[in-house]
C-alpha cells in the first residue's frame, strides 16, 4: 500500500483517459507506478515536469505513493528559470516528456513509459530530505522563484480526505482537467478522487478550444474547477447555455470571483439541478482551506464559506486581538493538518521540519457575517493573482531591475498588473522580457513610463501612491 | 474606416502586432494568441463590428483567414 492512496483497492476500475483515446485502470496504474518507482528505488529528489497526460501522472503517483519527492513544476516553464531551480535543488532525476528530453544533453535515460522519460541528473550534490516531505510545488507559477511549497503526506492526505468530503465525492465522479497539476489547486483535484477510485478525463485541450467540449461531452465529464479567468471565459462562451447532462459540479478558487459572475453561475447551477462551490486556498495550505456550500451559493454571494472540515478560522484584529464581532476586518489564520511544513529557498532547506505547527497565517484580509460564513475582502502582501497563479510583485522589480539595472515597481489588481519604469528607452524592452520570462499574456500588464517613481523618507516604495495617481 | 482595416485593427490591438504578422496568423502561433488572447482578440472584434459571435464561431475562429470566413457570414454579414 502506498503512502498517500490505495491503489489496489479501486483495481477494476479506470483511474485516467487520455484525450489521445488512452485509459489505465487503477490496477495498472499501480503496477507501473510501482516499476517505475522500483527503477530509481531509494528516497531521493525527482524534478517532474508537469501536463494534463497518464505519463505525467503516472510520475507523480509513482513518486509519492513511493517516498520519492517530487518538485512539481510546468513543463512549459521557461528554460533559464528551470535551470536555475535545477541548480537550486540538485535532484537526482528528471521525468520530462519525451520529446523535451534531448534538451537535458548529458542525461542518462534511465526509464522510459507514457511518452514520458526518466533522466539521471549525474547532480553531485544530493540533499538531505526531511522524513515527511512528501512534495514540493511553487507558490507562483510563472516567475520561477526557486520558493517551493514543502508538503508533507499528512498534508496531501489530509487535504484529500477533506475535499472528497465536502465535495461528497465518490468513484462515479469524473473530473475533467482545465488546471495544470503543478498547480495547487490542479493536484487537489487529483488527489482527491484518486482516493475514491474515479476515473479523471486528462486534456491539454483549453476551454476556448472544441475539442475540449468533445471530449468533456464524449466521456461525460462530471465536474472541473475554475480560476476567476476561466470562469471569465464560460461567460464569453454562452456556458450558461450549452447543454452538458453529465456535469454535476462546478469548482471555484484561485482568487475571488467577482459578485456579478458569482450570483451568474449560482443561478446557472441552481436552475440546472448542479452545484456551484466557490473555494478558497493557497499552496501554503496544501490546496483548500474554505468552501461555501452549494446550497448557500445563492443567498451568501462574494462569501468563499466557511472552513473545510478538520480546518478553523480566526480573525487577528490590528491590535493583535481575536475578532469576535460580525463584519470586521482582520487577518486571517487558518488552522489545520493541511498546514504545510513551510517553504523551501535552497537545497539545504529539504531538511527541515515543520515549522508551521499547523497554523498559517494567510495574508488576506478578512470577515465573517452573522452565520459564521466569511469574506475576503483585502491582502497584506505583495502579490496579484493572474489568471488564478500568483504573481509576487517584488519579484517582478527584481527580475526588471537584475536584467536591465533600472528602477521598476509593479502594482495593480488581480488579473491586471502595472509596472511603472522611469526609463522610456527600456519600456519596450521590458514588456517583452516580461513576456518572455512569466509567459503572462500581453493583456495581463501595461507598462507606464513615469517621471519618478514615489518613495517615502525611508526609501520605501509607495506602491498606493502610484496606483491612485496612474490608474 | 474599411471592414478590413477595423478587422486588421483589432488583431493588432488585442495582440500588440503590427500588420505585417497578419497574414496566416494562427491560434497558438504566436504567444499572445493564448486562450488569454483568444478571449481578448473576440471582444475586440465584437465590439469593432457590433457583433455577438456564438459559442461555436467563438470556437472556430482560429485563424487569421478563418475569422474572416466567419464574420463574412449572413448572421453577421460582415463584408471584406
Amino acid at each position: 500500500m502506498g503512502r498517500i492512496w490505495n491503489l489496489e483497492e479501486h483495481k477494476g476500475k479506470t483511474a485516467l483517459i487520455e484525450e489521445s483515446g488512452l485509459q489505465m485502470t487503477y490496477e495498472d496504474l499501480d503496477s507501473e507506478a510501482y516499476a517505475l518507482a522500483e527503477r530509481i528505488g531509494h528516497r531521493c529528489l525527482v524534478f517532474s515536469l508537469c501536463r494534463n497526460e497518464i505519463g505525467s501522472v503516472l510520475g507523480y503517483t509513482a513518486f509519492i505513493n513511493h517516498g520519492i519527492v517530487p518538485v512539481m513544476v510546468s513543463s512549459h516553464l521557461e528554460e533559464t528559470l528551470l535551470d536555475n531551480l535545477l541548480k537550486v535543488y540538485s535532484p537526482e532525476y528528471l521525468w520530462v516528456p519525451k520529446e523535451q528530453a534531448d534538451r537535458f544533453a548529458g542525461m542518462a535515460r534511465a526509464y522510459e513509459a507514457y511518452q514520458y522519460v526518466l533522466l539521471k541528473t549525474g547532480y553531485e550534490i544530493r540533499y538531505p530530505l526531511y522524513e515527511e516531505l512528501g512534495l514540493l510545488i511553487t507558490t507562483s507559477g510563472s516567475t520561477g522563484s526557486p520558493k517551493l511549497v514543502r508538503q508533507s503526506y499528512t498534508n496531501v492526505l489530509d487535504n484529500a480526505q477533506s475535499i472528497a468530503e465536502y465535495l461528497h465525492l465518490d468513484d462515479t465522479e469524473r473530473p475533467i482537467t482545465t488546471l495544470p497539476m503543478n498547480y495547487v489547486y490542479g493536484l487537489s483535484i487529483i488527489n482527491s478522487h484518486f482516493l475514491v477510485g474515479a476515473a479523471l478525463l486528462l486534456t491539454e485541450k483549453g476551454l476556448m478550444q472544441k475539442e475540449f467540449w468533445d471530449f468533456f461531452r464524449e466521456m461525460e465529464a462530471t465536474s472541473f474547477g475554475g480560476v476567476p479567468y476561466t470562469y471569465e471565459m464560460l461567460d464569453k462562451l454562452r456556458f450558461c447555455r450549452m447543454k452538458l447532462p453529465s456535469l454535476r459540479t462546478l469548482t471555484q478558487a484561485g482568487g475571488k470571483i467577482t459578485p456579478e459572475l458569482h450570483e451568474k453561475f449560482a443561478g446557472y447551477a441552481q436552475e440546472t439541478g448542479k452545484n456551484f462551490v466557490v473555494m478558497y486556498g493557497a499552496a501554503e495550505a496544501t490546496s483548500r482551506m474554505g468552501y461555501l456550500p452549494p446550497e448557500k451559493a445563492v443567498e451568501k454571494k462574494g462569501s468563499m464559506g466557511i472552513p473545510i472540515p478538520g480546518g478553523t478560522f480566526t480573525l487577528i484584529g490590528e491590535d493583535g486581538e481575536e475578532v469576535r464581532t460580525p463584519m470586521t476586518p482582520g487577518e486571517l489564520v487558518y488552522f489545520g493538518k493541511n498546514v504545510t511544513l513551510g517553504y523551501a529557498e535552497k537545497g539545504a532547506d529539504l531538511a527541515l521540519g515543520d515549522e508551521r505547527h499547523g497554523r498559517l497565517e494567510t495574508g488576506d484580509i478578512a470577515q465573517f457575517d452573522a452565520d459564521g460564513y466569511y469574506y475576503i475582502i483585502g491582502r497584506n502582501k505583495r502579490f496579484l493573482k493572474i489568471y488564478g497563479n500568483r504573481v509576487n510583485l517584488d519579484e517582478i522589480d527584481r527580475l526588471i531591475k537584475g536584467r536591465f539595472q533600472i528602477e521598476a515597481a509593479s502594482t495593480g489588481a488581480d488579473d491586471h498588473m502595472v509596472i511603472f519604469v522611469t526609463e522610456q528607452d527600456y519600456a519596450e524592452s521590458v514588456r517583452d522580457f516580461v513576456i518572455e520570462t512569466t509567459k503572462l499574456n500581453p493583456a495581463a500588464f501595461k507598462v507606464i513610463v513615469i517621471d519618478e517613481i514615489p518613495k517615502n523618507e525611508s526609501g520605501k516604495t509607495l506602491y498606493s501612491a502610484l496606483l491612485k495617481e496612474y490608474t | 474606416m474599411s471592414n478590413l482595416e477595423k478587422y486588421n485593427q483589432a488583431f493588432m490591438d488585442a495582440f500588440e502586432i503590427t500588420q505585417d504578422q497578419l497574414a496566416g496568423l494562427q491560434y497558438r502561433g504566436i504567444s499572445a494568441w493564448d486562450s488569454v488572447g483568444h478571449m481578448e482578440l473576440i471582444a475586440q472584434v465584437e465590439d469593432a463590428f457590433d457583433i455577438m459571435l456564438d459559442t461555436d464561431d467563438i470556437m472556430d475562429f482560429k485563424s487569421y483567414e478563418k475569422g474572416k470566413e466567419i464574420l463574412s457570414k449572413a448572421e453577421y454579414g460582415v463584408e471584406f
